[in-house]
């Protein structure tokens, strides 16, 4: 064939697929409930789920380590979390000593009392951002935010390429050795879909954890950000972290 | 690592915690992104390097590196087949990895690298080749008889055209693949420095001037490897080198060697001048653990022992005996310096928390599927392929004399 | 022939192969439907409370108020729907209540702390305390029962010998409802100067001239009582 028919074919290409697009288009539209990418899911009841921890009341018992690891069948190993409690240590000499207490790992050897300026726990976990570096990076769109602010991961469609972890600034994300595939909190979203709480916020026992909804008028996330100054964690980042601390020491990374 | 069962894996990760030092986030202890991922930029740039230099040849009208065009085309054909293997094997689900092509999310720069690969091997690799060597496939179909008549009648697509029209054609299309190609060549290593540069969470990968660096170190090892092939080669067939093909891309080669240094040297010293937070942990994790792969292997066996080398080589009058080995030190030096950079970015990356309060440590595996054997086949695969394709398609253009033996000085 | 081909190509593409091969977005709503769907194993304390009305009205009026039924019964779903066959395990010895009750620094100020080796060694804890309404059966007398790092680092200190009333005023009810009575602090100089003037202090203390030393400031302010010699 020569070059002018070549030319007249491919040319006719654009329109043909711009048609048979839009046409496909439509069926499309009603099998998908989102808009933009990266979001799907969810109802529009309007939710935007996000949890306030306050610091000093948290005692350091793991209870809500161990609540999520029985509720959402995460590996036993410590190498494996969704959530987990960090030691913070303030010297008299200003150096600051960092040990999570979740893993069964040496504890540090006891620090005399009179070095210790500041210490208490800091419990962490998925921030569930609102700009989620970990969505964004992802090749196949195996993980993604709900319309209720929910970040998830499709276990049947992650690769295992393990971007997601990398760009998760907070480590808050691992790879379940058993699926091969992307792990990390949900919020234990098949229970706060449910009117159930998180595990770990049901066990804390000193209600450190609070979890609710950003957009509601009266829940007790949001007279939490009444009545606190609220931080997150690596704000220069962008992320839009939707778990919010008060008590937030600067030390905390 | 994927692939191997829990059991053998927590081995592994309680070996790996006994190496921390200082505080990880517990998750951090096991290390993504093995040997696999070290490998593969490894080869992607070696791909674009010789490319590049092919380029040369093409574009810029350096007639003294003709030699070796073809020889840099196939180089880069047979790296770049062999290139997405690592990251196959690396998936925790290979079989789910033509989802990328599928539904890929337009946000994701390794999702889009998949097409800017496929556009590079299809749109510029293999039709830079096929127009190189169209005539000639016809050619020997011509002479040829039964299955290896036909298996070159369909490389060649069964175009019979040797007109002079045609020629020009294919000359020229070259030309277009090539011009095209350059940028392409840019896209296709620089997009693997920016999948790393992208990512905000690690201060050692994340930085404007990654994919800037990953390209010129991808230039560096094309030339390094060409040089090296072409060496090789040449004494495998015992005929005699060019001497000035040689010389031309050897000074090619020391440029972008000043150029790469001069880029890895500016962001050392922007990052220790702007002293950001992460610089501690940064200079922790380079004098800690990284010491001997970046200082001794990277940046001074890696880069001044051959710059060295290379600058005795231009500027003493030595024999071409002499300067060929200067060239043949200098190479592999390099390619070791070029596989040491890569390691220690991606493995280096992930060697210090993102708490900036400790470093962890990296267990390489001999044996499994993400372990050292493993690598190894794969850094040898593309000379296997690269030999395959040398006896199909011939490095001697129809026109060319052949060369004399070594053996006549 | 090239336009048989494209054309096979968007038939195939836009009308035989199903959508959700092409996009993530169905993909997307289905794995929110599964993670909707999964089995939860907590059940909560409004659940336990449908049954266990008066565990729960206990709990309700004593200090573990607001500790949740399963913080120490574990997870309880499957009883909560199956109540004859999974009963839960209660603890009832003297490793776990140690978990959040036993010493540890880090712990905030006012948190109930024992010492394990030292507190009714090997009596299982709920011979005294009744989980579920864990007043002690004596009003602690010692402050460290619940100031306890605060207690180890004055042990430490040059103030070792010193009670806590010798500075702090309590009531006996901040023992009971902590927050209702807070004890004072010293809020003069003159209260410090009483051991630490140079005019008129205790021999055994270190002296300064309250005339001159710190400005008007609070002694306290700038020394930490509990550990005075910094360190």
């Amino acid at each position: 064939m020569d070059k002018r028919d070549f030319l007249k074919d491919a040319i006719l290409f654009i329109p043909a697929a711009g048609l048979l697009k839009t046409l496909a288009g439509s069926t499309e539209a009603e099998a998908s409930t989102s808009e933009g990418s990266g979001h799907a899911g969810g109802e529009g009841n309007g939710a935007w789920y996000g949890m306030g921890i306050e610091v000093e009341k948290c005692i350091g018992c793991n209870r809500c380590v161990e609540a999520c690891k029985a509720e959402n069948d995460v590996p036993n190993e410590p190498y494996y979390f969704r959530t987990w409690i960090e030691r913070y240590t303030v010297h008299s000499n200003g150096e600051t000593t960092v040990e999570c207490i979740s893993t069964n790992a040496e504890p540090q050897p006891e620090v005399d009392d009179r070095d210790i300026l500041r210490t208490f726990f800091v419990p962490k976990l998925c921030n569930q951002c609102a700009n989620p570096p970990c969505v964004q990076v992802c090749p196949v769109g195996a993980t993604f935010q709900t319309a209720d602010g929910v970040v998830l991961v499709d276990k049947t469609r992650c690769i295992g390429c393990r971007y997601c972890i990398q760009a998760c600034p907070y480590g808050a994300r691992y790879l379940d050795p058993r699926s091969r595939t992307a792990d990390k909190c949900t919020f234990c979203y098949h229970r706060i879909t449910n009117d159930q709480l998180p595990a770990c916020v049901e066990v804390c026992p000193t209600q450190a954890r609070i979890f609710g909804d950003l957009h509601s008028r009266a829940s007790r996330l949001v007279r939490f950000q009444r009545m606190n100054k609220i931080s997150v964690l690596k704000p220069d980042l962008n992320t839009e972290p939707k778990v919010r601390y008060a008590q937030l020491d600067g030390e905390v990374r | 690592m994927s692939g191997s069962s829990p059991t053998a894996l927590y081995e592994q990760l309680s070996h790996q915690l006994e190496q921390v030092i200082g505080y990880i986030y517990p998750n951090e202890v096991e290390i993504q992104w093995s040997i696999l991922i070290v490998v593969y930029p490894f080869l992607t740039g070696i791909v674009a390097g010789a490319f590049i230099l092919a380029s040369l040849v093409k574009v810029f009208n350096v007639k003294e590196v003709q030699p070796t065009y073809r020889l840099a085309l196939l180089t880069a054909l047979a790296f770049l087949l062999i290139a997405p293997l690592p990251l196959q094997m690396h998936l925790g689900h290979p079989e789910r990895a033509l989802e990328i092509f599928l539904t890929p999310q337009t946000t994701s720069a390794m999702a889009m690298f998949g097409f800017v690969y496929a556009w590079y091997l299809m749109g510029i690799l293999l039709l830079e080749v096929w127009f190189e060597y169209r005539h000639q496939l016809i050619v020997i179909a011509d002479g040829a008889r039964g299955l290896t008549k036909l298996f070159y009648r369909v490389l060649s697509l069964f175009s019979r055209d040797t007109s002079p029209e045609a020629l020009a054609f294919d000359k020229r299309a070259s030309r277009v693949i090539t011009i095209v190609g350059i940028p392409s060549a840019f896209l296709l290593h620089g997009y693997v420095g920016f999948i790393f540069g992208s990512v905000k969470a690690n201060p050692w990968w994340g930085s404007v001037l990654m994919p800037i660096v990953f390209l010129m170190s991808a230039i560096v090892s094309g030339i390094a490897m060409v040089i090296l092939l072409y060496m090789i080669l040449s004494l495998a067939r015992n005929e005699k080198l060019d001497m000035q093909c040689l010389d031309k891309m050897a000074s090619f080669l020391f440029i972008a060697v000043i150029v790469d240094f001069s880029l890895e040297a500016l962001d050392f010293i922007h990052r220790l001048y702007q002293s950001e937070e992460s610089v501690k942990i940064l200079g922790e994790l380079i004098s800690v653990k990284l010491f001997m792969n970046l200082v001794v292997l990277q940046v001074i066996l890696g880069m001044f022992v051959p710059l060295a080398l290379l600058i005795v080589a231009r500027t003493g009058r030595f024999v071409d005996d002499m300067r060929k080995l200067l060239y043949f030190l200098s190479v592999i030096l390099i390619l070791m310096g070029i596989f040491s950079t890569r390691w220690n970015v991606v493995i280096g990356g992930q060697l210090f928390s993102k708490s900036f309060r400790g470093l962890m440590g990296y267990k390489l595996e001999i044996t499994g599927i993400e372990g050292l054997l493993t690598a190894i086949v794969l850094l040898v695969a593309p000379f296997v392929i690269l030999m395959i394709l040398l006896r199909i398609l011939p490095l001697r253009r129809l026109e060319d004399k052949p060369p004399p033996d070594a053996a006549t000085a | 022939m090239l336009a048989a081909l494209l054309g096979l190509i968007l038939v195939l593409r836009f009308v035989v192969l199903p959508a959700d091969l092409f996009s993530a977005k169905p993909h997307q709503v289905a794995a929110t439907e599964r993670e909707r769907a999964k089995q939860a194993s907590y059940a909560g304390v409004s659940v336990c409370k449908q049954c266990h009305t008066d565990e729960f009205e206990t709990k309700s009026a004593g200090y573990h108020r607001n500790v949740a039924c399963e913080t120490c019964h574990g997870p309880a779903l499957g009883h909560a729907e199956a109540p004859k066959s999974a009963k839960p395990p209660a603890p009832r010895d003297r490793k776990f209540c140690p978990v959040c009750h036993g010493y540890d620094p880090s712990r905030p100020t006012g948190f109930p702390q024992i010492n394990q080796a030292n507190h009714n060694p090997m009596k299982p804890c709920i011979t005294c305390h009744d989980p579920h309404d864990p007043v002690p059966p004596e009003t602690p007398q010692e402050c460290s029962a619940c100031h306890g790092q605060i207690a180890s680092t004055k042990a430490l200190s040059s103030h070792a010998l010193l009670a806590c009333t010798t500075c702090h005023e309590a009531e006996e009810e901040h023992k009971i409802q902590p927050r209702s009575s807070r004890p004072s602090k010293p809020d003069s100089r003159e209260f410090c100067g009483q051991c630490h003037s140079s005019e008129h202090g205790v021999s055994r203390a270190p002296k300064v001239d309250m005339n001159q030393h710190g400005d008007t400031f609070l002694c306290w302010q700038c020394h930490y009582p509990h550990l005075p010699e910094g360190n």
